[in-house]
């Protein structure tokens, strides 16, 4: 695998997919209702496919997958964050597929490698974002529980967004611009959802860099454990 | 966006098309639209060009395995399937004998997009009938709540494929599969699943 500029942007999108998609698998069997249950699989699958995807382009899907050790994902630290309850999972839908959505919208409008894949995925993407917005507007303008729970959850990934709009070398977007139609659309749904944008800090308090440089969170490496155990214990296992 | 050159590419090319859909049997891969080209390398060697519906769609690897079985049964040594995501498949490219055939089957075809592009997203009504006092209906609905991000003429009501009814809301974005959405008959309270635009 050589490290160019593109290799370099292709694990990065590569990673978030391929990692939300993990953790939105994960509610397979413990979502509140049977139609959300679909929902977060076919979201989830959706990912996936782009995953598969972008990873393909550096090399062999399953090798990068299954075989790199923490540290070698790039994957932003917002989409490794557990799921948490409902809530918690629908802020980190609403905060990545506004920020995939308009990134790839970006990148489809395009001449780079990644213009087919975005012109593809925009078009499934806005339906993830559209779920996510749904959902907040739905929890946040309805009971006293789920009003709290959703402010709660959006407080809570907040310091996770800011890393979001770090340029990745390889992609040409105007990342100040990408920022800025994120707040206002995020900004927005908040407000008809009667919450109002978190006022923290929107990076970690520690600065060894974030999860674009390989720095992740303590509850990704057990995510990585349970998604690689299987390949590793058994190379090569298919079904 | 299909082409063929040869006599013997455009026999291929029918015959990868006649493959039925894995998942949506009563289609076949021409009339969802995913067989682009056909290449003929050699008296017994060929290329076909396949489009995924969603990026993710599991069953390309089985639409693909059936085209290599169809055209190796029809002579050809070698057969390769190539995946293709550009330009990216709409659901616009379902052809008309498809959409019908979707409608037969109980599944309300995609609507005609009226633009291209990404697909903005907009907050409106989950109803699709044109807009009526919600007193009147009985069945308000949330002005908030937003509407499928298509780029379809928002009078152009998604049908239920049963009683034909216009009157028709969302109950889920997601279905069965990712390119579908749930969704039930407010006439005859049937639901039915929507072949959702892209």
């Amino acid at each position: 695998m050589t490290a160019t500029v593109a290799t370099t942007a292709a694990l990065a999108l590569g990673d978030d997919a391929l990692v939300l998609s993990h953790r939105l698998g994960e509610w397979a069997g413990h979502a509140p209702v049977l139609e959300e249950e679909v929902a977060l699989a076919n979201i989830a699958l959706d990912l996936l496919g782009q995953a598969r995807v972008l990873l393909s382009m550096v090399g062999d899907e399953d090798e990068l997958a299954y075989l790199r050790e923490e540290r070698a994902f790039t994957n932003l630290q917002l989409v490794e964050q557990p799921n948490g309850d409902f809530a918690h999972t629908i802020a980190r839908q609403l905060y990545f597929s506004t920020y995939q959505h308009l990134l790839y919208a970006a990148l489809a409008g395009g001449e780079g490698e990644f213009a087919p894949l975005a012109a593809k995925a925009v078009n499934e993407v806005a339906y993830h974002r559209d779920h996510a917005e749904q959902w907040t507007l739905r929890l946040g303008d309805g009971t006293d529980v789920g009003h709290e729970r959703m402010r709660r959850a959006c407080e809570a990934l907040w310091r996770f967004t800011g890393e979001m709009f770090q340029p990745v070398a390889g992609l040409d977007v105007d990342w100040a611009g990408l920022e800025a139609a994120w707040l206002e659309s995020v900004g927005d749904v908040l407000e008809r959802a009667t919450l109002t944008l978190p006022e923290g800090p929107r990076v970690t308090a520690w600065s060894a860099g974030a999860g674009r440089q390989g720095v992740h969170t303590e509850p990704f490496g057990r995510m990585l454990a349970e998604m690689q155990h299987l390949h590793r214990s058994h190379p090569g296992a298919s079904w | 966006m299909v082409t063929a050159t040869t006599t013997l590419e455009a026999e291929l090319l029918r015959l990868a098309g006649s493959v039925p859909d894995p998942e949506l049997p009563v289609l076949t891969l021409h009339e969802l639209g995913v067989v682009r080209a056909v290449h003929l390398h050699g008296a017994d060697a060929v290329e076909v060009e396949l489009t995924p519906t969603y990026t993710g769609c599991p069953a390309v690897e089985a639409m693909s395995l059936d085209i290599e079985r169809v055209l190796r049964e029809h002579g050809m040594r070698e057969v390769t399937v190539r995946k293709v995501l550009s330009p990216a498949w709409s659901t616009d490219d379902i052809t008309a004998e498809g959409r019908r055939k979707l409608r037969e089957f109980g599944i309300a075809p995609p609507r005609v997009r009226t633009a291209s592009g990404p697909v903005p997203v907009e907050l409106g009504p989950t109803h699709t009938r044109p807009h009526t006092d919600p007193a009147v209906n009985g069945s308000p609905v949330a002005p908030t709540a937003p509407a499928a991000p298509t780029a379809c003429d928002p009078a152009d009501a998604v049908r239920c494929p049963h009683c034909g009814s216009a009157d028709t809301e969302l109950l889920s974005r997601f279905s069965s599969t990712a390119c579908k959405a749930l969704r039930r008959c407010l006439a005859c309270r049937e639901p039915f699943d929507h072949f959702k635009e892209v």
